[in-house]
């Protein structure tokens, strides 16, 4: 099961150095449309063919899961941060904040969340560069996306409230902030690991359902997501492989991701 | 012996359904009928029930684009414009048996004209307020008289399907080709031919030919596009490019594209003074140059090429070309000439610098287009403009909303910059553009519900619609409605991009069809479309 995880690591990080690296490996411009060459096939020099504009598939693909992939660790890391401070010092102190906590994180996940990114993104200020748009939507997803993991950290604090290291260390007289900083939070700390490593797939996702409807990234600048919509209509399909290639990208490394961390879970 | 004849039995069955499958039209609606009345209609999918059901005075020919004579045989309109007087074909029948007479048409418009009912298709004879008096001077003869005189009057009665006065089936007689015989909510309306219906053909055949119509509501085009290749539906009513190239490869004798439509895809600047926007770039958006410089610097062609595979054509103005009364020829194609557009900026002050263009107060150029999130088409054009004005320095953010933001965002707060929308064109007479034109109306969408209007242009423009609304000679109307056009291409309120083709799909089993640019595209002809197998049967 280790050769699994390290294999499935090894290759998610390898996809990620890709994307990163991205530009070294494509001459070409992710933005820049040849008019002449829309839905071009594979060929030497697009090497996953052009897209319905124009634009070089290998460039959007590289580029679209760098962009993916550092925005969604970062709005997974806001949404982790959140949920530690809602859920960690209610849960730990208890009584009203704890009720309190748990009252906001009822709500939170009983507004249906597809329906509040439309809301916000609706208000945003339309002026915006792509770049800014995109990573307001990650930043979007990140602050709405708290409540799950701050359930799970509110329980875990409550539970260790009543541990026997927790009572005697409150017996000597230590107080209540240094409780929290020093022997809670260390405590926390592998749910926090897991809960953001479990949020980043999460988030991919979440901005290709965005993007999917129209209401991801901006254009011309690309994302898992928005690469997806080649997919968008079951008849589109025209024996081009190639219109998988972002699909395929995104399972890898949500796949990847997921083996790797559920067997850091399990350990 | 016993399972010769169980052969023989199923066989029998498969060759009677399929006999009795091939005599029923089938297409889809794309959402329910919100009403059955003729009167309220304000849907596609009401307006297709109440062209397949209705009986009409007279019926604009959709392919010769000319009024022919159907329920009236003959009309007159009086020179004031005020008064249409209709002689009635004699011996007609609603599908109920009951007799059809001019107490009738006084019933139907009554109906219309009647406040409470809040009627679409009466708001457009209401020209202004007073009553509409309908006499009948016999039983085959009516005049109906209007405050105001009505433009292009002879011409609305199209959208009057005529209710019985008498009929306990109420609206659902009908004189019209079918009959709503079932409808199921949410899943389908069944026609059945009317039995009464007056038309025949040459050989003395009473039409229409097809026996039944089922109309399936179904929303998804990729469920109606492998329906159809399955002959399951015969027929599609509009389709995009896309949809079209890939059937075209695969069955070319099923899609056929009628040239440019009337619908037109367009851009336009917000310029409402009390918009939540910079006021510099208010001053760019009420600037004519600044319009005519983007109009310049789009590729029109390469929209057509790239967004509609080549089944569209570079807009000229506000009316496309097939609207063919209407259309003015001297209007000239915008040249793609990015030079030339940012000679016309430079004349406005603006200066390119490092690769962005500065206006004179030293602001980069950069302003936003909202368009509807989920029309890849627009989201496509927006891109391409994107590219195009990234040549003359100016950075442009397309931006995807939800329908009802964006409409929040276009008619209500007026908070965005420029939009790309598309207008959709029902009718070809400009009185249906008045809500477009008009300075004070909603729609007047660059600068809406103007209390004086804000430029001599619009003014002028203004005039001249109101003028044509009024003018009886329909030369005249074209002259003071060619003078609009003029105005518009040159002062660029709106900057027209593309007039798409009118794309449909028409199974090989049918015969007869003729698609054209005019709704209903496929099945205007209704009446005289048959299938292949039953035309044979019949002529044996």
């Amino acid at each position: 099961m280790k050769a699994v995880r390290l294999a499935a690591t090894v290759l998610a990080a390898i996809l990620v150095l890709a994307s990163i690296g991205g530009s070294f490996l494509s001459r070409f411009d992710y933005a820049v449309q040849d008019r002449e060459q829309v839905n071009a096939g594979p060929s030497s020099k697009h090497w996953l063919g052009t897209d319905d504009l124009g634009r070089d598939r290998f460039a959007r693909l590289l580029h679209g899961t760098r962009v993916s992939m550092l925005l969604a660790p970062a709005a997974a890391a806001v949404s982790v941060l959140l949920a530690l401070t809602v859920g960690a010092a209610p849960g730990f102190f208890g009584g009203f904040s704890e009720r309190a906590a748990k009252t906001a994180i009822d709500l939170f996940l009983s507004i249906p969340w597809l329906f509040l990114l439309l809301t916000v993104r609706a208000m945003l200020p339309l002026n915006t560069s792509p770049a800014v748009s995109v990573t307001i939507t990650f930043l979007m997803l990140g602050i709405l996306g708290w409540a799950a993991p701050a359930r799970i950290l509110l329980a875990r604090a409550r539970s260790m409230r009543q541990s026997d290291f927790i009572v005697m260390a409150c017996s000597i007289g230590v107080s209540p902030c240094r409780l929290l900083g020093k022997h809670v939070l260390p405590n926390l700390h592998p749910i926090l690991l897991v809960q953001f490593w479990i949020s980043v797939p999460v988030f991919v996702l979440a901005e290709a359902n965005l993007s999917l409807l129209g209401l991801g990234v901006a254009e011309p600048l690309p994302s898992l997501g928005s690469l997806l919509r080649e997919l968008e209509t079951v008849m589109s399909f025209r024996g081009d492989l190639c219109r998988f290639a972002a699909l395929i990208m995104l399972i890898l490394i949500v796949s990847g991701m997921q083996i790797a961390m559920s067997e850091r879970e399990v350990s | 012996m016993r399972r010769t004849f169980l052969y023989v039995c199923l066989l029998v069955t498969v060759l009677v359904s399929a006999a009795v499958c091939l005599d029923e039209l089938r297409f889809y609606l794309r959402s329910e009928p919100k009403s059955f009345n003729p009167a309220l209609v304000a849907d596609d999918a009401s307006e297709t029930i109440r062209y397949l059901t209705g009986g009409v005075l007279v019926r604009l020919n959709r392919e010769s684009q000319k009024l022919e004579p159907e329920l009236a045989k003959a009309w007159t309109v009086s020179k004031d414009g005020r008064t249409i007087t209709f002689t009635l074909r004699p011996g007609i029948r609603f599908s109920d048996g009951t007799p059809f007479s001019a107490d009738d048409v006084k019933y139907t418009m009554d109906q219309l004209m009647d406040p409470a009912l809040h009627s679409p298709t009466g708001d457009a004879f209401r020209s202004t307020t007073g009553k509409v008096v309908p006499v009948v001077s016999a039983s085959d003869k009516i005049s109906i008289t209007f405050p105001a005189p009505v433009a292009g009057l002879d011409k609305l009665f199209d959208q009057v399907a005529v209710v019985s006065s008498h009929s306990p089936q109420k609206e659902m007689a009908v004189l019209g080709p079918y009959y709503v015989s079932d409808h199921k909510s949410g899943s389908y309306v069944e026609l059945r031919r009317n039995p009464n219906y007056w038309k025949h053909d040459a050989a003395g055949r009473q039409l229409p030919y097809i026996d039944a119509v089922r109309l399936e509501i179904q929303s998804n085009r990729d469920i109606e596009l492998l329906k159809f290749t399955r002959d399951d539906i015969h027929l599609i009513n509009s389709m995009d490019a896309d949809a079209f190239d890939r059937l075209s490869r695969s069955s070319p004798d099923r899609v056929r594209d009628a040239g440019p439509s009337l619908d037109s895809e367009q851009m336009w600047f917000n310029q409402v003074p009390s918009a939540p926007i910079p006021g510099y770039k208010l001053e760019w958006f009420q600037s004519r140059n600044f319009r005519h410089a983007i109009s310049s610097a789009i590729n029109r062609e390469d929209l057509c090429k790239v967004v509609y595979n080549g089944h569209a054509r570079p807009a000229l103005g506000p009316v496309s070309p097939a609207n063919k009364f209407w259309f003015d020829s001297h209007l000239q194609p915008v040249r793609f000439d990015p030079a030339a557009a940012l000679q016309l900026l430079q004349q406005d002050g603006f200066q390119l610098s490092g690769g962005t263009l500065h206006d004179r107060g030293g602001h980069a150029v950069v302003f936003s287009i909202v368009t509807n999130a989920g029309n890849r088409s627009r989201e496509r054009m927006a891109t391409m403009i994107q590219q195009d004005l990234r040549s003359l320095g100016i950075a442009v953010n397309v931006v995807t909303l939800d329908f009802p933001s964006l409409i929040q965002r276009i008619g209500e707060t007026f908070n965005y910059e420029a939009a790309l929308l598309g207008l959709v064109n029902v009718e070809l007479d400009p009185n249906a553009q008045m809500n477009v034109w008009l300075s004070s109306s909603d729609e007047h969408q660059w600068n809406p519900r103007q209390k004086t209007p804000a430029t001599q242009w619009e003014a002028e423009v203004d005039r001249l619609m109101r003028a044509q609304a009024s003018a009886m000679d329909n030369q005249k109307r074209k002259k003071y409605f060619d003078q609009v056009q003029e105005i518009v291409s040159e002062q660029l309120p709106f900057i027209y991009l593309v007039n798409k083709n009118a794309l449909t799909g028409i199974s090989p089993l049918l015969q007869g069809a003729r698609p054209v640019v005019l709704r209903p595209q496929t099945y205007w002809n209704v009446e005289r479309l048959s299938f292949a197998s039953e035309r044979a049967s019949n002529g044996k």
